[in-house]
């Protein structure tokens, strides 16, 4: 009987954490981002309430952090290299998952709330983002060839790490703003909002999407250019033989 | 104001586009070119991916040209046969050059091989034009009168066999020899979105030896056709034809070259040739000097 005491006493402490956790309610300012004639990025609020057992929230600090990422793809980087004087593509590497799009936003900065291990876990921060770089090339040229990528990404916009910008109120609400670029692709996005308190996750959510795709006029291009090319080679051709025939025609007029 | 341009996929400023086009525009209308060697190069500072820039200057130079086709076939200037020859060389051009883009764009060398290819042909078309107009200004300045251009096909095209009798050009020759002008210029047509005029215009003249009045108006011809099979090539392979992006060079353009006809009327042709050899080597070394410089960018990113 022994044995059965000890086991209950080890899954007692467990059992009640798992009553402990709190919930979070996440949502975000828009469930759509469409893009079309005028779109020049996009400013998604990411905001939420984390619901405590009993609604009292702990003693000490909770910290947030809310990371959006868009659909992993397989890409190739080139890198160039100077040779015989002019710049060149000269060296390659392929990873088989990049993200298109990935921002993520914390009350903290990031090494301050986490230690590398769970940051490495669930993937937070751009230093811990899980490229798949697929070939053997040695551990040195990875790294060079992996912080070329997210440095390229963040400059174009694509990548980014705020710290400090995700706002907790009362311990209870939380809010963070992430910029969109006007070149971000299409795809289901998915947010996923963290709670973090001494150094460990205590709760993750990623229940909340968000569709970013083309609409109208736009929508219609790439459909027509992706899946129809010969009629939309067509129409582009006519198109401007027409413009450009009428212009001659309205200027002879003139 | 903000356009969105669904295959380059950002969005840019619709003026700056607009005006781009308008100021290539007034050159061509100024010079009789195509514009698409000025168009190309500009698109791809400002940021355009450079195949979507090749791809889309290459529709609009289809409907820069449109207007100036109607306006020699009326006065006779086109030479048709030769317009066909050349049409199906370039066909076969563009074919080839869609086979080297997509070959080029697997080794990641298609930016490289693009520029080195501006560089080249820019700079020596460039600096024939300087020298020649150079030479005709300086003799018109001290009194002498122009030496009278020869007008003589090259050896080397009176060498191939099987000649034709081009009636409206004053010439018998082989059509492989236009053939081949066309072919070249097809690939250049696919891989630069440049119409070819101002290869082929020297070329005709000079490697051929055709009259001066049917050369403009056969090479507006053959580039009408080639960049309209550039741009269906494009469409079929690189999916890169921005529709929105040509509209709105082509508002510019056709407007722009129409001011640009204008003041050419008040315009020394020799003076006009010697402006249009500074643009030329001006890009060209532009372009050269941005092999050597560190580029802004030193990874690119291709998707699988």
């Amino acid at each position: 009987m022994k044995w059965i005491v000890a086991l209950a006493m080890m899954f007692l402490p467990l059992s009640l954490s798992a009553q402990a956790v709190p919930k979070l309610v996440p949502d975000v300012s828009q469930r759509q981002i469409n893009i079309q004639s005028g779109f020049t990025g996009a400013e998604l609020l990411l905001f939420g309430a984390i619901i405590y057992p009993r609604g009292v929230a702990p003693e000490g600090q909770v910290d947030v952090a809310i990371v959006l990422r868009g659909p992993a793809r397989p890409i190739t980087l080139r890198e160039k290299q100077k040779i015989a004087g002019i710049w060149i593509n000269a060296d390659s590497s392929d990873f088989r998952s990049v993200p298109v799009y990935y921002a993520i936003a914390s009350s903290r900065p990031l090494r301050n709330i986490v230690d590398s291990k769970t940051a490495a876990i669930y993937e937070l921060g751009l230093d811990n983002l899980q490229l798949s770089p697929s070939g053997e090339v040695d551990a040195k040229e990875q790294r060079r060839f992996s912080n070329g990528l997210v440095d390229l990404k963040q400059r174009n916009g694509l990548f980014l790490q705020e710290a400090g910008s995700v706002e907790i109120t009362d311990q209870v609400l939380y809010r963070a703003r992430l910029k969109i670029p006007s070149s971000v692709p299409v795809g289901t996005y998915v947010a996923e909002t963290l709670l973090i308190r001494n150094g460990r996750v205590i709760v993750a959510d990623d229940n909340v999407e968000v569709r970013v795709r083309k609409t109208g006029f736009e929508q219609l291009v790439t459909i027509l250019a992706q899946d129809y090319s010969l009629f939309y080679g067509a129409m582009a051709v006519l198109v401007s033989l027409l413009l450009g025939w009428f212009a001659g025609y309205i200027f002879q007029r003139l | 104001m903000d356009i969105y341009l669904p295959i380059a996929n950002l969005s840019v400023n619709a003026l700056v586009i607009i005006l781009l086009g308008g100021a290539v525009g007034m050159l061509s209308g100024m010079f009789g070119v195509g514009g698409g060697f000025l168009t190309t190069p500009l698109l791809i500072f400002y940021g355009i991916p450079p195949t979507v820039a090749a791809a889309s200057a290459s529709t609009q130079v289809t409907g820069a040209s449109v207007s100036g086709v109607f306006a020699h076939m009326k006065r006779g200037g086109v030479d048709f046969q030769m317009g066909a020859v050349l049409v199906v060389g370039g066909m076969f051009g563009t074919a080839a050059g869609a086979a080297i883009f997509e070959i080029l764009e697997a080794l990641g060398q298609i930016d490289t091989v693009i520029n080195i290819l501006y560089v080249v042909m820019l700079g020596s078309i460039g600096g024939l034009m300087a020298k020649e107009s150079l030479g005709s200004v300086l003799a018109v300045r001290a009194g002498k009168p122009r030496p009278a251009a020869k007008r003589r096909h090259h050896p080397l095209v009176a060498s191939l066999p099987m000649r034709w009798r081009f009636y409206r050009s004053g010439l018998y020759i082989s059509p492989l020899a236009p053939l081949i002008l066309g072919f070249v210029t097809g690939i250049m047509t696919m891989l630069l979105g440049v119409g070819g005029g101002f290869i082929m215009v020297p070329a005709m003249l000079y490697l051929l030896g055709m009259g001066a009045q049917v050369v403009v108006g056969t090479s507006l011809f053959q580039i009408l056709f080639v960049t309209m099979a550039s741009t269906m090539m494009h469409s079929l392979t690189t999916k890169a034809v921005d529709i929105v992006l040509a509209v709105f060079l082509l508002i510019g353009s056709v407007t722009g070259a129409q001011i640009g006809a204008r003041l050419a009327q008040r315009m020394r042709p020799d003076y006009l040739r010697l402006l249009l050899a500074a643009i030329v080597l001006l890009v060209a070394l532009r372009m050269a000097l941005g092999l050597g410089w560190r580029p802004d960018e030193i990874y690119t990113v291709q998707a699988l």
